[in-house]
């Protein structure tokens, strides 16, 4: 049973193509990590997976009841404390405890401390910004979690810090999820497959699925998946270039 | 909703940057008595004669009979031009064409000399409160509805996205991530428009001669009662502060509690 399942996707912005023919399948409680070389179209791919693009060709399908996503950019309202960011997208028909339970479950996944809650964006920290967004998405009982390059902004030992979160919190039979990502760490880190966008957005170039479950990896072993990757298989040659704007 | 402690705090250090705005008009008050010892009390009466002649007005019924007649005034002309500007405002802010075939009007309405207004209004509605009314709601009207409609235009596409991807509806985007920015824009504007529908309103009721303060200071005019006519400037400038500082600036802070979290130590003091 797939959660989500893209079937020719195609889309082109003002005439010049920049995703053609993707196909792929995202299983129930899978976490599948999206690399491809700055410029191919990932961002393109997850906005269309997540309803926010329309696809000029191709369709979606969706067995999940929910998703969110989390941004680059935290995303958060600048006039809204976290407790508020967090409880934006919950259902209002809740009654006002169930929505403080559900903001509090989800600020402590994400190791928020409750004294945070009532600051305003402004005074929080970039990782903790980022991390009132996770929480949002968490809270909003999705199913399925959208990333795109959440962690780019962030420092290493951050970085490695909310990878912890999402592989506790996604993947592992509970959400399903697509991972957008440029740092091939990263993805062997947290990801139960990664798949290669082509660099020109023409095509899925292939998948490789990695043996243990994300968070029973070792730091060397996700050091040794990750030189084998770039030095000897051939799928990953185009993943570090560079191509922000080429012509065509 | 904030805490009683903070509320209070936040009204306390409200109350405590007065004493910045009373220096400052202390310094004003200077100024003003230099003039006076320079030209006379029959051209510039003292700051200290002023206030005793706005204290002895305040004494008459009849005074606050008009300084009530003309803040309602003003009062309903605002109200009007913030409903519908708002509204129209926010139409034309979703909708580019629109605001594109509005602005040209916009313009033209800003070109037409308040006094022109004041002429056809008189025209149109007579000499009576329906005037100035009118009057303070043009007056007040394009600047609001650029201030509403900028407001949504300019409004954060991410957090837009953000609001859809969480799968919330149309209606609660608007209310919970669009009007929130827009009023961002537009309260500092409403302000603005406050002060303009009050000068707007004692403008036309000293040219309709239509009561209130305006016709207060007509009289004051023709019997050359200096004093009197600088007592009635103050006191249609106190009833836009009061209004001011009683309405539009608490429901401000209350709306933007986020901005002074932002400010630096040294500025909220």
């Amino acid at each position: 049973m797939n959660a989500l399942h893209l079937n020719g996707i195609g889309h082109a912005f003002l005439g010049r193509t920049v995703l053609d023919r993707i196909t792929l399948d995202i299983g129930d409680g899978e976490l599948v990590a999206l690399v491809g070389p700055s410029g191919c179209g990932k961002s393109t791919l997850l906005h269309i997976a997540a309803g926010l693009l329309e696809p000029r060709q191709g369709h979606i399908i969706r067995t999940y009841e929910r998703h969110a996503v989390v941004f680059q950019e935290p995303r958060l309202l600048p006039w809204a404390t976290a407790r508020k960011n967090i409880g934006v997208a919950l259902p209002e028909r809740l009654s006002a405890r169930d929505r403080d339970d559900r903001i509090l479950a989800a600020a402590a996944a994400v190791a928020l401390e409750v004294e945070d809650l009532d600051k305003y964006p402004v005074q929080l920290s970039g990782g903790m910004k980022q991390r009132t967004a996770i929480a949002r998405a968490l809270a909003s009982e999705a199913d399925f979690l959208f990333f795109d390059e959440p962690f780019t902004a962030l420092d290493p030992a951050l970085r490695r810090h909310m990878q912890d979160i999402v592989i506790r919190h996604v993947g592992s039979g509970k959400r399903g999820g697509l991972f957008i990502t440029h740092d091939m760490v990263e993805a062997v880190r947290i990801a139960h497959r990664v798949v290669v966008l082509d660099r020109r957005g023409k095509g899925i170039s292939g998948k490789r699925h990695i043996a243990p479950m994300p968070g029973e990896r070792d730091e060397r072993m996700i050091f040794e998946t990750v030189q084998h990757f770039m030095k000897e298989d051939p799928l990953f040659r185009h993943v570090e270039e560079l191509l922000e704007r080429r012509p065509g | 909703m904030p805490s009683l402690v903070e509320r209070v705090s936040r009204t306390a250090q409200f109350l405590w940057s007065g004493w910045s705005g009373l220096a400052g008009l202390s310094v004003f008050a200077a100024f003003w008595q230099v003039a006076h010892e320079a030209y006379g009390s029959f051209i510039l009466p003292s700051p200290l004669e002023t206030l005793a002649a706005a204290k002895a007005l305040l004494g008459e019924a009849s005074a606050w009979q008009l300084l009530l007649t003309t803040s309602s005034r003003a009062l309903s002309g605002f109200a009007l031009a913030g409903v519908i500007g708002t509204v129209s405002g926010c139409i034309a802010g979703f909708h580019p064409a629109i605001l594109r075939l509005v602005q040209p009007q916009i313009t033209l309405m800003l070109g037409v000399p308040p006094i022109a207004w004041i002429v056809l209004l008189m025209i149109w509605f007579g000499t009576g409160s329906a005037t100035v009314t009118t009057t303070a709601a043009v007056a007040c009207l394009p600047i609001v509805f650029l201030g509403a409609a900028e407001g949504i235009a300019s409004r954060d596409r991410l957090l837009d996205d953000m609001a859809l991807s969480l799968g919330m509806g149309r209606v609660r985007r608007f209310f919970h991530i669009t009007v929130p920015q827009m009023l961002n824009r537009l309260l500092p504007i409403l302000v603005m428009a406050l002060g303009t529908a009050f000068k707007a309103a004692v403008m036309a009721e000293l040219l309709a001669n239509a009561g209130g303060i305006g016709e207060a200071l007509a009289v004051s005019r023709s019997n050359l009662d200096v004093a009197n006519a600088l007592a009635w400037i103050l006191l249609s400038v106190s009833a836009l502060l009061g209004v001011e500082y009683g309405l539009i600036q608490p429901t401000r802070s209350e709306l933007e509690v986020w901005r002074h979290a932002a400010r630096p130590w040294g500025v909220k003091r």
